[in-house]
């Protein structure tokens, strides 16, 4: 038996060394895939910047499958890699399983809490930013109906709208908000055909500007938004670039600077529960040269105040995920 | 003598598959710059070098043992069941239920219970299109594989409105109680001495796949039923004119078929996820059709197969962690796999076949009287 132990022990180390030689930072993009235009993609870009900033390198890995979330968790904690930055709240599960038997491995999951003394738990006000971005659209709709699509119809979405509807509300309280949402299961996120239609039912409803909050099914969206000629709100990424002059803002959720700022962090970071929302540039709406002469100064001018107002505690928005109940919205 | 050497038809066919389908394979790799040698041995090291390796190889090959057996029985009464990935999905679907909503006092008593639902479940799925088959003559492959798709409507249903905990985004059910918790390989050979590696999810389902083997095995070729399945798996009317009811043997080789295909669902929904969630057979029921064909519908061909399946899955997951070739690709390169053993095999046997018949043809034109190859095994080329 010893020596069929010290063989079992060859072979691991053997396996071992094939891995890493220092502590690497490893990212776990999900099963939506590293190249989305919006989620994930955000991801890559900011762990990107951090490696052409410190010309560090780091390991990813694109899901295949549902097995793959732990055992890919497992084989980057066991080989060494250090922080282990997870995309997606699909990791929660897996995580808090893994957590524990790797004490001196950081992980960082974004979009969820999971309660260890390892794990950075990231969560963005998503409905800040929606609450900014629902204003512009009140304030550039002239038909006083506005759209929004989600993506999986899940509380994290809902948060999403719920903040949009009062944004809207708020610079015009008899606005009506047209709300759909493109189905209930992961397909949702990759679904442009859909999108495409649930935007031009919206339409055909008089909406004439759509918030899309729908990963790979707001690519749809936005497309069909800027054929028929009215407006749209992208998401996560800025994504005013996709059609110059048709994509009203994005409601930009800085995946990439939580990203970054982890990486950065390194294996001494500190853990806990982080938010990121628009007092510390967790999110924001975008303004480049893609929408600029779609964004009046005057709109501008009452964005940004409230802006101002939302950092400083003034205006509180109201947060879906706090009792799954919305005042400006119902589901 | 105008066959081939069984030998030849079971050993060397797929071996010649295997090595075209790994020489494109290395092409492609080379293509895309990286070195198709060093990816070998990372795959080769990464599935069967550690017990870690081998316990993901095991589990993912007991997997696709079940749906492999179970479109081979189907296969022997010439069905075509395509719906192994649904009926799998029901068979969670039982498997969940029954480790759910019932307080078990041991991982046993639940594992035979959990896998009687599994069964039943994936029986009824297959009951209907085998129903239908019998008796309105709707073809197989279309009603199995339509049945794919209500089945992952009816589990999206389920989950995302009745079994999805409060304040879950995920739509998967809860976890399991821990009384269910199936002994991992790990805690199986530990008492014995053997150190097996904790993180593989491997588990005491492999035994339930390989006793699976035996008994299918004994069925087709021990046992009356076995034989009019295979009867009627021949010919039809043969079958009708010995007195074997068609409508019968279509029903009992579609339950059997669809029993084995939910089965699988004790491995990956109770003996890995611990919980149901959505995706959660991702393949396995398409992957067995291949792993059938590659095993030429034996359950011990099955049994190999899946182990190959099974070192090109977790292979595959050892390329995508530490090499930059895109996962795409790895699903390229088992595409392959499965394009050569199974949807090409022909290409392979025909000249083999020819090359063989020449050569015996030659020896009878010598006077050497009937040759015997099985007797004096040569090589081809000779």
């Amino acid at each position: 038996m010893t020596f069929m132990k010290s063989l079992m022990g060859a072979a691991a180390s053997l396996a071992l060394s094939a891995g890493l030689a220092v502590a690497e930072p490893a990212i776990i993009f999900d099963l939506g895939g590293k190249f989305d235009k919006s989620f994930n993609e955000a991801a890559f870009k900011g762990a990107q910047r951090w490696a052409e900033e410190t010309g560090g390198k780091f390991r990813d890995i694109e899901l295949q499958s549902e097995a793959q979330r732990e055992q890919a968790l497992r084989r980057f904690a066991e080989n060494g890699a250090n922080p282990v930055v997870m995309v997606g709240f699909a990791f929660a599960d897996a995580l808090s399983q893994v957590a524990d038997d790797y004490p001196d491995t950081k992980f960082v999951i974004i979009d969820m809490v999971v309660d260890k003394p390892n794990v950075r738990s990231v969560v963005f006000n998503e409905h800040e930013g929606s609450y900014l971005v629902g204003m512009l659209a009140a304030m550039a709709s002239k038909t006083g109906k506005v759209g929004f699509i989600g993506g999986m119809d899940i509380p994290l979405i809902r948060k999403f709208a719920c903040g949009y509807a009062q944004g809207v509300k708020a610079v015009k309280p008899e606005a009506e908000i047209i709300s759909n949402m493109t189905g209930t299961t992961p397909a949702a996120w990759n679904d442009p055909v859909k999108g495409s239609e649930l935007a031009k039912a919206q339409i055909a409803q008089g909406a004439d500007v759509i918030y899309a909050a729908a990963g790979g099914t707001g690519v749809g969206v936005l497309q069909t938004a800027a054929d028929e000629g009215i407006l749209s709100i992208g998401v996560d990424s800025n994504q005013n670039y996709m059609h110059p002059g048709k994509v009203l803002t994005s409601m930009m959720k800085r995946v990439d600077n939580a990203v970054y700022q982890a990486l950065k962090d390194g294996p001494d970071m500190e853990t806990g529960f982080s938010v990121m929302g628009l007092a510390n540039g967790g999110v924001d709406y975008a303004l480049d040269e893609y929408n600029a002469p779609l964004i009046s100064a005057e709109m501008k001018a009452r964005v940004d105040e409230a802006k101002a107002a939302i950092a400083g505690g003034e205006i509180k928005v109201h947060d879906y995920m706090s009792d799954d109940s919305c005042p400006a919205l119902s589901f | 003598m105008d066959k081939m050497p069984k030998w030849a038809d079971v050993v060397l066919i797929p071996l010649i598959s295997l090595i075209l389908a790994a020489i494109l394979s290395a092409l492609v790799i080379l293509g895309i710059g990286e070195d198709p040698v060093a990816a070998v041995k990372l795959m080769v090291e990464g599935a069967l070098g550690s017990t870690y390796g081998w316990g993901y190889t095991l589990y993912y090959a007991t997997n696709f043992m079940f749906t492999g057996l179970a479109v081979a029985v189907a296969f022997h009464a010439r069905l075509f069941n395509i719906g192994g990935e649904g009926q799998a999905m029901l068979g969670g679907l039982g498997v969940a239920v029954i480790s759910l909503y019932v307080p078990w006092p041991h991982w046993s008593v639940a594992l035979i219970a959990a896998s009687a639902a599994a069964m039943l479940f994936g029986a009824a799925w297959a009951a209907i299109p085998a129903y239908l088959q019998a008796r309105r003559g709707s073809h197989i492959v279309i009603t199995t594989i339509m049945f794919n798709f209500i089945a992952a409507a009816l589990l999206n249903y389920m989950l995302v409105n009745v079994m999805r905990p409060e304040g879950s985004m995920d739509p998967a059910t809860a976890r399991f109680p821990a009384a269910v918790h199936l002994p991992t390989l790990n805690e199986i050979l530990a008492p014995l001495g053997i150190p097996f590696s904790k993180a593989a999810p491997a588990n005491v389902s492999l035994l339930v796949a390989i006793g699976a083997c035996i008994l299918v095995w004994a069925l087709i070729w021990r046992t009356r039923l076995g034989y009019e399945i295979r009867a009627y798996g021949h010919s039809e009317t043969g079958a009708r004119y010995a007195g074997i009811s068609p409508f019968r043997i279509t029903m009992i080789a579609m339950l059997i078929s669809g029993a084995l295909a939910g089965l699988m669902a004790i491995n990956n929904v109770m003996g890995e996820a611990e919980r149901l969630v959505l995706n959660s057979t991702e393949g396995a029921g398409f992957i067995g059709i291949a792993v059938a064909l590659m095993g030429r519908s034996h359950p011990f061909g099955v049994f190999l197969a899946a182990i190959l399946f099974g070192f090109l899955y977790q292979g595959g997951a050892e390329l995508a962690l530490w090499t930059s070739i895109p996962r795409e690709l790895i699903v390229v390169i088992q595409a392959l796999v499965i394009l050569f053993t199974g949807a090409l095999d022909n290409m392979v046997r025909m000249p083999l076949e020819r090359l063989f018949l020449a050569r015996s043809r030659r020896r009878r034109d010598r006077g050497e009287g009937a040759p015997l190859p099985e007797r004096k095994p040569t090589r081809p080329g000779e």
